[in-house]
């Protein structure tokens, strides 16, 4: 579970993520990015003293409900251009619906109960992008 | 002998900048000092607080004592 404020690549974290756990019986990663259209540039601030613990308990959380061989979460801040990664989620597990449900549950969470802010530069100007109602959507599956 | 108050999301830009250095007091003396409109923005209801790094559940009877770092944390927009 990392933070990082520069760029990143994926497939190298994979790679290392899969060499560490090359007995599990499967891997489900999801990285997501920044879309394409729009915005020119993307900025996401978070709030340290909260933002770690918070993805720390979500880790556990994780842990304790499925039967994982490991777990990453990796999330940038500060400043992104399109097509730029944003997140990385990655589950090991014996079995796929363990490891496909534990990522799933990370993402629906680290989408809407994570201490992050984003804005948008759209012609110049910055604009704070507001929570959309399927982030919270996403939370009442797991209920 | 200063508290330090934090603006995340859009609150920065109604404050004209992340945090700001305060006189410790009363949360309410600490408000009634700032801006009208910036105080109204941060008592929203959708806006939670985090004194030193711990999410407060009530917000009545918060005193601001030298150090503190109060935090005011508008809807988060997702990762």
């Amino acid at each position: 579970m990392r933070l990082i404020d520069l760029p990143f690549d994926p497939a190298r974290e994979m790679a290392a993520f899969n060499a560490a756990h090359a007995a599990a019986g499967g891997i489900v990663s999801f990285m997501g990015q920044v879309r394409g259209q729009g915005a020119e540039l993307l900025e996401l601030r978070h709030y340290a003293p909260l933002t770690l613990p918070g993805m720390s308990a979500l880790a556990q959380v994780c842990a304790a409900r499925w039967q994982l061989d490991g777990l990453l979460m990796l999330h940038r801040t500060g400043r992104l251009s399109p097509g730029e990664p944003i997140v990385l989620v990655a589950a090991a597990a014996a079995h796929r619906r363990q490891a496909f449900a534990a990522a799933d549950y990370a993402m629906d969470h680290l989408k809407s109960e994570s201490w992050f802010w984003k804005r948008e530069r759209r012609a110049g100007q910055w604009h704070w992008i507001e929570p959309r109602a399927d982030d919270y959507g996403g939370l009442a599956r797991w209920v | 002998m200063t508290a330090r108050l934090i603006f995340l999301g859009r609150l920065e830009d109604a404050a004209g900048g992340a945090e700001r250095d305060v006189t410790p007091g009363p949360l309410e003396a600490v408000l009634a000092a700032l801006a009208p409109d910036l105080a109204v923005a941060l008592l929203g209801e959708r806006v939670r607080m985090a004194l030193n790094g711990v999410l407060i559940a009530e917000r009545g009877g918060i005193v601001l004592r030298e150090g503190d770092e109060l935090a005011f944390l508008p809807p988060v927009s997702g990762g």
